[in-house]
């Protein structure tokens, strides 16, 4: 069987995986966030938290408990890092400078896993299960928490009120990521996936013919435990600097490809979620249509250039191996390299800098697309309805009509609001770029030089911006000015957008829903669909068609 | 004012109880549990899948390569990188170049790529031998090179046509515990030579050591060096 043919099957047996849960695990993730019933453990949770779980909260209530959870998560793993060498179970690591903690701190609550720190040689035990796997569930389950706020401005009308954020925030953590997060550690684990808690240790090598071995030293942890989440709620921090192409994190095809799953699950299966609390399944499928078309696009484009391995030092070694593993190829390479960019992910299987000149600029617009194919956990979803509003009022000045979309009149402050959201992540992405590239230090962290180096640059700031938190890891991001302003990045670019999509989910639940009528734009059709993918596309390529002409597209047209 | 600060303080308390309940359930109970299942269920896979030679040492990790290398010359000399052995399969290269980039040299200290792309060290488009230091030109140009070298035997010629990309190229660990069956078979000739085995000997052994596709079509063939290496040398000694 050829290398193609087993990537194809592999693309089929995800496909195939992804869609038999897709109906249970959406329908049961509608249950969890419109059901009245507390459990009983929930209750002492939210006894101790000193919430009302019943409490229904307006828009700038509901945004304001987002900030504050968010604001002490940042200041408590910022602490954490930084009285790390005083902790026990440490090992031995001293604590971590102001500038690198403070990004790391930002980095994990907001989703983003950008890493300017090699894990098995900074952070012990305590920070990594503690700190870092903890943000893993949380700040998956707060953006989970904010897409759900927006559905229900959707499905609900005359009231302005869009739930409860502590409610969401422990049944998302509780109920969803929780549990599978338990089973899919024990299959990392049977893999080969490491979990304990042992110190740094010598283990014997291969004894050669005259007698001689050296040894390995190796580094314990509870890698699997947050391997899992780390994926499941499109985290993407290693827990080694190699991410998931280290064989104790990722051992073998079989788990590369349960770790791609693990990423788009719930991505995937949040569109179904969205049909069910909105009433109509079909506006989900439409949804989701959108997203499918895109991932499939992606990877057959990425599939396509690292096969035909265009690029001088591939056309020496006959094949785009470089930053690869041998057990995953190119073909489970390319896919995971799809996968962890058009979600927020940002984990790694393979060294994206190493890429072929298209490959790289694959991963990059994958990003830029604002992570909505099928994207975060959470935050895919509600930036897909942002440009699904935005789809619409496209439309609806076509044919000169007041756009609708789910029975919802998107007037002037509703695509204000939606504006203001896709001007965001570009705003900070390009100026931030603009000025590393015009001061004369940041340069002189790239490894690569020419075009690529730009693409370091530029891909820095666009995986920290959208969130996503992979990189041209050439890049020495070590330094004050990255770890700054790459921290600013990550928060602006998730937490802003965040506010503007809760201020659009309050002006939509306090609207009456409009009757639909002959000249209401189906958006459950596939006709939509196709003007969705067209919006998305569009707006992304003149945004950053620029950009990606000096960087990737150089690089990959002199290839 | 006040108000407005008493309520931001009570939501500020909210969240720091939020926040520390839910590290006491996902940072301490979960890790805990998912450790004691995977200690009493999967003790072996949890603590690093340890190998072992005939003689029941452990000799490293099935999951993790290894460099099989001559004694150097100066052992306290850190520069002086050591010459591989050519009577070992040889893995991967794991060369991570420059300052920024991670030398790895397959040690776990530090996992990592060389970050280099497929036009770092090109001139005029190609990579040649003129290729600057540390690139990835000179990286991939130089292996190759050695490849054909090291593998060519007195009865067999290699051709730079049968030198697969792994055999030049870095992992994106560093790590890499496998190479593909071509870069195996490649060796076969040298490494039959070099330990006084018939080559039907060696192509026998690494037969034996090729895992195909899980499934047939998860991932791609690999033959794991270490335990090829362990099988070849007790082999050589029997």
């Amino acid at each position: 069987m050829s290398s193609v043919t087993a990537g194809v099957l592999q693309l089929l047996a995800l496909i195939a995986a992804l869609a038999l849960v897709h109906r249970p695990l959406g329908d049961h993730m509608a249950r969890v966030y419109s059901s009245d019933r507390h459990y009983r453990p929930e209750k002492w949770i939210y006894r101790a938290i000193g919430a009302n779980p019943s409490a229904e909260m307006r828009w700038p209530a509901y945004l304001r408990a987002v900030l504050a959870f968010s604001a002490v998560s940042v200041l408590f793993l910022y602490l954490l890092q930084r009285v790390q060498g005083s902790l026990p179970g440490s090992l031995g690591f001293v604590s971590i400078d102001p500038d690198q903690a403070f990004n790391t701190a930002a980095s994990f609550v907001a989703n983003t896993n950008w890493q300017s720190y090699y894990g098995e040689q900074a952070m012990g035990h305590v920070v990594q299960t503690g700190g870092l796997a903890v943000q893993n569930f949380v700040s998956a389950a707060v953006g989970m928490a904010v897409a759900v706020a927006l559905v229900r401005g959707f499905a609900r009308s005359r009231t302005g009120e869009l739930g409860n954020f502590w409610a969401d925030l422990v049944r998302g953590t509780v109920r969803i990521l929780l549990p599978i997060a338990v089973i899919g550690a024990i299959v990392l684990v049977a893999c080969g996936v490491i979990q304990n808690f042992a110190g740094i240790h010598e283990v014997g090598q291969f004894v050669n013919q005259h007698g001689m071995g050296g040894t390995q030293q190796w580094n314990g942890g509870a890698v699997a435990s947050q391997e899992v989440i780390k994926e499941l709620g499109t985290n993407g921090g290693g827990y080694f600097n190699a991410n998931s192409a280290h064989p104790f994190e990722n051992p073998t095809p079989f788990s590369n490809l349960f770790e791609i799953f693990l990423i788009l699950v719930i991505p995937f299966a949040l569109t179904r979620t969205f049909g069910r609390m909105v009433g109509n399944l079909r506006q989900g499928y439409a949804i989701l249509a959108t997203m499918g078309v895109i991932w499939l696009g992606f990877t057959a484009l990425m599939m396509w250039t690292e096969f035909a391995h265009p690029g001088p030092a591939f056309d020496v070694a006959g094949g785009a191996m470089e930053g690869k593993e041998t057990r995953f190829g190119i073909a489970g390479s390319s896919l995971f390299a799809v996968a962890t960019t058009l979600t927020s992910t940002g984990a790694v299987n393979s060294f994206h800098s190493s890429y072929t000149g298209f490959g790289g600029g694959i991963t990059m617009l994958g990003m830029q697309l604002g992570e909505i194919a099928p994207g975060g956990v959470g935050s895919g979803l509600y930036g897909m309805l942002i440009m699904a509003v935005i789809a619409v009022f496209i439309a609806g000045l076509m044919v000169g009509r007041t756009p609708e979309y789910l029975g919802k009149k998107i007037g002037t402050r509703e695509i204000k609001l939606a504006a203001c959201y896709i001007l965001v992540t570009p705003a900070l992405v390009l100026c931030f770029t603009a000025a590393a590239m015009a001061l004369p230090t940041p340069a002189g962290s790239m490894t690569n030089t020419g075009a690529h180096g730009f693409s370091e640059i530029l891909y820095a700031y666009t995986s920290g911006a959208n969130n996503n938190g992979s990189a041209f890891a050439g890049l020495n991001a070590d330094t004050q000015w990255f770890n700054s302003t790459i921290g600013i990045a990550m928060l602006l670019g998730r937490f802003l957008p965040m506010v503007f999509v809760l201020a659009l989910a309050g002006s939509l639940a306090e609207q009456k829903p409009v009757p639909e009528t002959a000249g209401t734009l189906r958006t459950d059709k596939p006709l939509y669909a196709g003007l969705l993918v067209g919006t998305i596309v569009i707006i992304t390529g003149l945004t950053y068609f620029p950009a990606l002409a000096l960087g990737p597209l150089a690089e990959g047209l002199a290839a | 004012m006040n108000n407005s600060v008493g309520n931001t303080a009570r939501l500020i308390g909210a969240g720091l109880r939020a926040l520390l309940v839910l590290t006491v359930i996902c940072g301490v109970l979960y890790p805990l549990a998912v450790t004691g299942i995977a200690q009493a269920v999967f003790n072996d896979e949890a603590n690093g899948s340890e190998f072992r030679d005939e003689s029941g040492r452990v000799v490293g990790s099935s999951l993790i390569g290894q460099r099989y290398d001559l004694p150097k010359q100066n052992p306290d000399d850190p520069e002086e990188a050591a010459g591989p052995d050519l009577r070992w399969f040889q893995p991967r290269p794991s060369n991570g170049l420059g300052s920024n980039s991670v030398n790895t040299r397959y040690s776990l200290i530090l996992s990592g790529a060389t970050n280099r792309s497929a036009d770092n060290g090109a001139v005029n488009g190609r990579c040649t031998d003129d290729a600057e230091e540390g690139t990835l030109c000179a990286q991939v140009v130089a292996a190759k090179e050695a490849v054909i070298a090291d593998n060519s035997t007195a009865g067999h010629q290699v051709r730079p046509e049968d030198v697969p990309a792994d055999a030049v190229t870095s992992s994106g660990s560093g790590l890499d515990p496998n190479i593909s069956p071509e870069y195996a078979e490649l060796q076969v000739h040298r490494v039959a030579e070099r330990n006084g085995l018939a080559v039907d000997q060696v192509d026998k052994l690494v037969a034996d050591h090729t895992q195909g596709r899980t499934l047939g079509f998860m991932g791609e063939p690999r033959v794991n060096v270490l335990e090829l290496n362990t099988a070849l040398k007790a082999l050589s000694e029997n």
